[in-house]
């Protein structure tokens, strides 16, 4: 096996065991942590590629940040990447829930515990909008992304449509779209 | 030994079968945890609330959480083993023949459509988030029930994050003293 595979792959455990320790707040959030220490830092992965490995991770069964831990893992460090880096983002979870649920049952009646957790939460929105402002400007290029954008953002928070139906749509979507365009193109070049 | 292999399969199945990860696992779980009666239904509620209070994946915290629940640190291991292991399989196996076939047309049309969806998503999520941090449960008029000390807290953090490019990891620990400083002791 390749040393740099095995550098990669020890550098993806301590990356993911930190994200895994530090996220709250489901899957998503764990995008700025990705973009921080994969795309800025480490220069695996590029911006772009990072929504599309999201994209997948939403689409596919199972957890969203164990999904995109995977991928991730796998596209920078092959199978032992993907191994590490799940084992890293499970770890901290594993360790911290087995001690609340051994020796911490009433851990929100702890004092400051409350207190600290609404600060968190403040702090994970601003997390979340700076990353949603980074993604946009990478990602939405045009008037009919930024269209889809918000009417997927309009289905799902106001609407209560579930991630996949949108998912479809919009792949379904992308599909017309760009099939539309490539036969008008062909069909300009033609004349 | 029969309730390791259970714990295992039981998850395996909510890991195989819930699309959209997070809270749409709840209504599996809940239905296959009650029926054993390893947990009451109070106590799925408190399992939610140790997951959102703690860091991790909704999914792995309650698997680990069950698990160690029902038979120590082997069963936590066996439950979040068994949640993991539908994702690993199937997308080591998507993202395997991924790069092969991403710049296929059909597949570079249907990411068109996916990307903007997915910033879509990652606004509503983000949305949601700061509603629930920002805006009290307190009946009342929409401004009287905003959370001010909240709204300082966020301030602060994107200041943090823009001017000083704070680490995410670093920004938690601060926001969480500044809870502590805002919320207990002013």
């Amino acid at each position: 096996m390749e040393s740099s595979t095995l550098k990669k792959s020890l550098k993806l455990f301590t990356v993911f065991f930190k994200i895994g320790a530090f996220t709250f707040g489901g899957g998503l959030a764990m995008i700025p942590y990705i973009e921080r220490e994969i795309v800025d830092k480490h220069k695996w992965i590029k911006s772009e590629d990072i929504i599309d490995i999201f994209a997948i991770a939403q689409s596919v069964p199972g957890v969203i940040a164990v999904n995109s831990s995977v991928f991730v893992g796998y596209r920078v460090a092959g199978l032992l990447g993907a191994f590490s880096a799940t084992l890293g983002v499970v770890l901290p979870s594993y360790i911290i829930i087995s001690i609340i649920a051994l020796f911490l049952y009433n851990f929100k009646e702890y004092p400051y515990v409350t207190e600290a957790f609404y600060g968190i939460q403040a702090g994970v929105a601003a997390l979340m909008c700076h990353v949603v402002f980074k993604l946009g400007k990478s990602g939405i290029k045009n008037g009919y992304a930024l269209i889809l954008a918000i009417a997927a953002f309009l289905a799902v928070t106001f609407f209560g449509i579930p991630a996949i139906p949108v998912l479809l749509t919009a792949g379904v979507l992308g599909l017309v779209v760009m099939t539309i365009n490539g036969r008008k193109n062909k069909g300009e070049e033609n004349r | 030994m029969k309730t390791l292999i259970e714990l295992f399969l039981i998850f395996a199945k909510v890991g195989l079968f819930t699309v959209g990860g997070g809270y749409a696992m709840i209504p599996l779980i809940t239905q296959e945890i009650v029926q054993r009666s390893w947990l009451t239904l109070e106590g799925v509620i408190d399992i939610i609330a140790i997951s959102e209070m703690t860091p991790g994946p909704f999914a792995i915290n309650s698997a680990t959480f069950i698990g160690v629940r029902q038979m120590g640190l082997i069963g936590g291991a066996s439950s979040t083993l068994g949640v993991v292991m539908p994702s690993f399989i199937i997308v080591v196996f998507i993202a395997k023949y991924f790069t092969k076939f991403k710049d296929h047309p059909v597949v570079k049309s249907v990411l068109s459509g996916l990307r903007p969806a997915v910033i879509g998503l990652i606004t509503s999520s983000a949305f949601m988030i700061a509603k629930k941090a920002f805006i009290g449960e307190g009946a009342g008029s929409l401004l009287a029930s905003i959370n001010w000390k909240s709204l300082i807290i966020f301030a602060l953090a994107l200041a943090g994050i823009l001017k000083l490019k704070i680490h995410p990891a670093i920004l938690i620990i601060l926001c969480g003293v500044l809870g502590v400083i805002l919320f207990a002791w002013l």
